[in-house]
């Protein structure tokens, strides 16, 4: 089965405004697609929708696969060290510490593993969520604004790694308001379907 | 199972970092300290009364640390992460509620010894208040837990907390203070009663109250 997540006729409504309805659209394996949009266009409530942290109003949302979600919290326990701080999802996740090694390597975050979360940059903690991300495996990535506060080299980074999960056979759900250098991307304007 | 233990370490955890295990302890030791000077040196009032007081003393222990049981997980967006993963938002609950029956549950047991020995209680008496309140621990950490989850969109949501809390704990009050009371056979078994259905209702109740806050 190739498919990852598919939305049909989905509708979503937050508070007493209809952001979006009747919106259909499928993640195959490999595929990366990017929803554009001004703010409050719906983007992140979209992401949360196919995070299932939201209930569409109207329509259906089939997932196939393990979901993996950057949003604007770290969800990392401040007062720890940053590796110790992934040590705990690594748990959760069932994935072993040379997976979360491998990550950190990946985001160039190896350094930092003695340093609490509370000290690290807002960058920095984009780069630890993402690490998160890598390291656990899910083949569906849903990524809300993952680049805010990444430095150029950074970004480098998060596009190489976004690669290697496509190219592995993982699909990705991008909220942004740049494309962030990654090829082969499908769009969305959010902005459009108001 | 794993991931449930880490859970359930990282709430301890949290419980006990930092000093927040002395918290409720010394709170409970502070009204057990205050209480002797504001009803004067009576012996025998102190010991009739001071089981009654050790109870009230640990209902509000129980409050106290509402503010951090579900409040910096949701902000954090840890909440939404495990969702993410498929938790089911009762099962995180019930962690939650064992972690806080442990997190402040032994350290106030074992406060309970020099607190009982301030209000003058004998032997027997301590017996029965520790033996009351460790049945109803999973009680109060099920309410507590439930009322956390409730308040955590709320600001200063841990003071609507403890105004939440209390109707459903004064059952837990009276048969506990009232296993005390030599009359009081029957209340050891509904204390039993009423704390085995509070906590069998706090994983789900709490379960929909964190659900209702991602909405």
């Amino acid at each position: 089965m190739t498919q990852l997540l598919r939305l049909t006729g989905v509708a979503c409504i937050r508070g007493d405004r209809l952001l979006f309805e009747d919106l259909s659209l499928m993640l195959n394996r490999g595929d990366a697609l990017w929803l554009r949009g001004p703010n409050g266009a719906g983007k992140s409530s979209l992401i949360r929708l196919a995070a299932g942290l939201l209930r569409p109003a109207a329509g259906m949302i089939e997932r196939r696969e393990r979901r993996a979600l950057i949003d604007e919290a770290a969800a990392l326990d401040p007062e720890m060290p940053l590796r110790r701080a992934l040590d705990f999802w690594a748990r959760i996740d069932t994935v072993d510490g040379h997976t979360v090694d491998r990550a950190m390597e990946e985001m160039a975050l190896a350094s930092l593993a003695e340093v609490p979360v509370a000290m690290l940059s807002t960058g920095q903690r984009k780069r630890a969520a993402m690490v998160r991300v890598i390291a656990s495996g899910a083949p569906i990535w849903l990524l809300d604004e993952p680049a805010n506060g990444m430095d150029d080299a950074a970004q480098a980074r998060l596009a190489a790694a976004i690669a290697k999960h496509r190219a592995n056979g993982g699909a990705l759900l991008l909220a942004s308001h740049f494309a962030l250098g990654i090829t082969d991307l499908a769009e969305l304007d959010m902005g459009a379907l108001a | 199972m794993t991931a449930l233990i880490a859970l359930f370490w990282r709430d301890l955890r949290r419980a006990w970092g930092s000093g927040a295990l002395w918290l409720p302890v010394l709170f409970f030791l502070l009204v057990a300290t205050a209480f002797p000077f504001a009803v004067g040196p009576d012996a025998p009032l102190l010991a009739r009364t001071g089981g009654g007081m050790l109870w009230v003393a640990a209902l509000l222990a129980a409050l106290l640390p509402i503010d951090r049981l579900v409040r910096p997980d949701r902000d954090a967006g840890v909440l939404d992460q495990l969702a993410v993963r498929g938790f089911a938002d009762e099962v995180i609950a019930a962690v939650k509620i064992a972690a806080h029956a442990i997190g402040f549950g032994l350290p106030l047991l074992i406060a309970l010894l020099p607190a009982a020995a301030l209000l003058g209680q004998d032997g027997t008496r301590i017996t029965l208040v520790a033996t009351g309140l460790a049945i109803a621990i999973p009680a109060l950490a099920s309410l507590a837990v439930l009322s956390a989850a409730l308040t955590a969109g709320l600001r200063g949501g841990s003071a609507i907390g403890g105004l939440l809390i209390l109707p459903l704990a004064i059952p837990l009050l009276i048969f506990g203070a009232g296993m005390l009371d030599p009359s009081g056979r029957g209340a050891v078994k509904l204390l039993a009663a009423t704390s085995l259905l509070l906590s069998m209702i706090g994983p789900f109740a709490a379960g929909a109250a964190l659900r209702g806050l991602r909405e």
